[in-house]
């Protein structure tokens, strides 16, 4: 994965509330290993319709998403991450998002923002009006300009920041406090609950 | 001392260290691993390590098996065979157990984990499948994490997790004959919605929680993910105690004694404060059904579909329209009038012995509508032999239901069974997501017994006018 920093696109808009990580991947791309193109997979079977924003040739390259409600709820499966990394997606801009998604977005250098629903559908309106319209989203200031020039703050934990701007290696960090895990494990002992 | 929910319990004794901007370091005590998990290993792998505590590390196929044959050789789809194998062979290499194809106690990972044992109140417990929310009926704290999160609990046995926000659903009064806990968890999720939990996680208490079967508990923290909850959670109680005694791996003898005085004191304090409350009227939930593709699309069996036009929100409207061009859906007709091509009973939601004896009291003397494709998967191999041993597969047999092998099977379709574009499911499973199982295919959730009733109606069916 990639250091997140700072990126300036287009956006493609998937509006609708509830989109699940079954739509994003189905299901029977699963069993795929990582170091296949997941963006083949990318939606694959909503692309089946004409009308799908996927297939306008002006977002086909958009590196950032305009989701609605809860955006990619449903299964934990991290391939949905994958789809969307591999087709060139870095953030993802929703009102909320499915917990589990937003956890694995992180690891794998995606990042997802959080704006107040009104901010997503003005987005969502202006690139609907201009698919080329630039929207640009910046970590380190944590902030989202619009096409109109408009900056909205968005908040994020600290430690998912750091982990995107430095595209962190979390289970090595972890592992320079294996000292503190092995005394917890002297601990707890036999009764570990 | 400050009032403590059963959730602050469980978290403040796995917290190994806090760190300033809010992110603790869990330890997990049980890390469920299915065959969907070869990612994971491998990304172990590249780092050359291995499992740090195999011993808390137990796995099962489920996603990738058949229900048609025990025989991991006989899986002709390469992908498919490549992932049962690759569990077995990480098995063998990171020295965990394995309950394989062939072992008695292979299953759905989400049945497996509480019908060992393995599952118990005040654990921490994780598996890499969002319906880990399951376990949490035994009052365990329990979610579902992503492939890089099992890659990390394999290395380091831990988790770095931020807080998260407390619910407590409250559900008290009789439940109506024919309504079961399938019902109470999909009226919840149509009442709070789809995101209506997300951040939190869940407590179920009330009279109507207490008073439903352990495998009624299981059921219902299995959707808590359904309507966004991280974690779905029921005080463990005298229900929970007879429900774990005597299984392989719970405790023992005096080690038993102790645990049950442990595990009585992690019920929610008196006076313990929850970020959001929701109450719930029991006595008032009507066997449920889904017509559309979110869980939260549910509506009493014996209600009319709505008309898209007259939602107000327009975002709402045009998800209504998607769904019901979708699903095939006309406004304004009844749920009952809807035919069905086949029915799916099983999955971690409804795949449990009481499942089976709620399917096949329908079932008992009817016959499987013409036409339609009626399955039964049972949740665990444990599980297929107690039906068998009651006679409930016969039952199953004579009706013209086929009895399958133990999986995940229809209700994601990972191992190639999913239904055909156009054909309308009465599912037990947990997603009605569009496409689930399988592209085109339009699937209705609902309890074992409505959905066995529907396999001898042809249609979606009021099961309270069959039983009795």
């Amino acid at each position: 994965m990639d250091a997140f920093s700072t990126l300036t696109s287009n956006a493609v808009p998937f509006a609708r509330d509830n989109i699940d990580t079954d739509q994003i991947l189905p299901a029977r791309y699963l069993a795929r290993p990582r170091n296949d193109n997941h963006g083949e997979y990318l939606f694959r079977d909503l692309r089946q319709t004409a009308d799908f924003p996927l297939n306008r040739p002006e977002w086909q390259a958009a590196r950032i998403v305009l989701g609605g409600r809860n955006f990619a709820c449903g299964s934990s499966r991290e391939n949905a991450v994958w789809a969307l990394y591999d087709h060139g997606v870095r953030a993802v801009i929703a009102p909320s998002y499915g917990d589990i998604f937003a956890t694995n977005s992180v690891k794998n250098g995606l990042l997802p923002v959080v704006l107040p629903e009104a901010v997503v559908q003005s987005l969502i309106a202006a690139t609907e009006a201009d698919p080329n319209a630039q929207i640009t989203v910046d970590l380190p200031s944590q902030t989202v300009t619009g096409p109109d020039g408009a900056v909205h703050h968005f908040d994020i934990d600290p430690f998912n920041k750091r982990c995107l701007l430095e595209a962190l290696d979390e289970l090595a960090f972890t592992l320079t406090h294996a000292e503190d895990i092995a005394a917890f494990e002297r601990r707890i002992g036999r009764e570990n609950f | 001392m400050t009032a403590e929910t059963m959730f602050e319990k469980i978290w403040n004794r796995h917290r190994v260290l806090e760190r300033e901007d809010g992110q603790t370091l869990l330890y997990v005590d049980r890390h469920l691993v299915h065959d969907g998990s070869a990612p994971a290993f491998e990304m172990l792998r590249d780092r050359g390590l291995k499992p740090r505590a195999p011993e808390r590390i137990f796995a099962t196929p489920d996603h990738y098996v058949p229900t048609d044959t025990r025989d991991v050789a006989a899986i002709e789809n390469d992908e498919y065979r490549g992932m049962v194998e690759s569990l077995e062979q990480n098995a063998a290499e990171g020295g965990f157990s394995l309950f394989g194809l062939k072992d008695g106690r292979q299953g759905i990972v989400h049945v497996v984990g509480p019908e060992t044992g393995l599952t118990q109140p005040g654990m921490l417990l994780v598996c890499g499948d969002s319906h880990t929310s399951t376990h949490g009926a035994l009052g365990a704290l329990a979610f579902g994490i992503g492939m890089t999160e099992v890659a990390h609990v394999l290395g380091s046995q831990t988790l770095w997790q931020r807080k998260p926000k407390t619910l407590r659903i409250t559900v008290d009064g009789t439940l109506a004959p024919g309504v079961t806990a399938k019902d109470v968890i999909l009226h919840i999720i149509a009442s709070i919605g789809a995101a209506g939990a997300t951040g939190h996680v869940i407590e179920y208490a009330g009279s109507a929680i207490r008073g439903l079967s352990m495998e009624g508990r299981l059921t219902l923290c299995n959707m808590s993910i359904e309507a966004g909850g991280r974690a779905g959670m029921v005080a463990p109680d005298e229900t929970s105690f007879a429900y774990l005694q005597g299984r392989e791996y719970a405790p023992k003898g005096a080690d038993w004694d102790r645990a049950v005085e442990r595990w009585r004191a992690l019920a929610s304090d008196a006076d313990a404060v929850f970020d959001r409350e929701v109450v719930l009227d029991g006595h008032a939930i009507a066997p449920m059904v889904t017509w559309g593709n979110s869980p939260e699309d549910a509506l009493p069996v014996d209600a009319m579909l709505p008309d898209p036009e007259a939602a107000p929100d327009p975002a709402r409207r045009t998800a209504m329209q998607a769904a019901f061009a979708y699903m095939g859906l006309t406004p304004g007709t009844a749920l009952t009038s809807l035919g069905v091509d086949r029915v799916f009973i099983g999955s971690c939601t409804n795949g449990r012995i009481e499942d089976m004896r709620a399917a096949a009291a329908i079932a008992r003397g009817r016959r499987v509508a013409e036409g339609v494709t009626a399955w039964v998967v049972p949740g665990s191999a444990p599980v297929k032999r107690q039906a068998e041993a009651e006679g409930l597969d016969q039952i199953f047999l004579a009706a013209g239901f086929e009895w399958r092998e133990a999986g995940c099977s229809m209700c994601l379709g990972t191992n190639g069974e999913i239904g055909t574009p156009g054909q309308r499911i009465a599912a037990t499973s947990n997603r009605n997501f569009r496409g689930r199982q399988g592209p085109g295919v339009r699937t209705h959730l609902m309890s074992p017994a409505m959905a066995a009733a529907a396999a001898v109606a042809g249609h979606i069916t009021d099961i309270r006018g069959l039983e009795g």
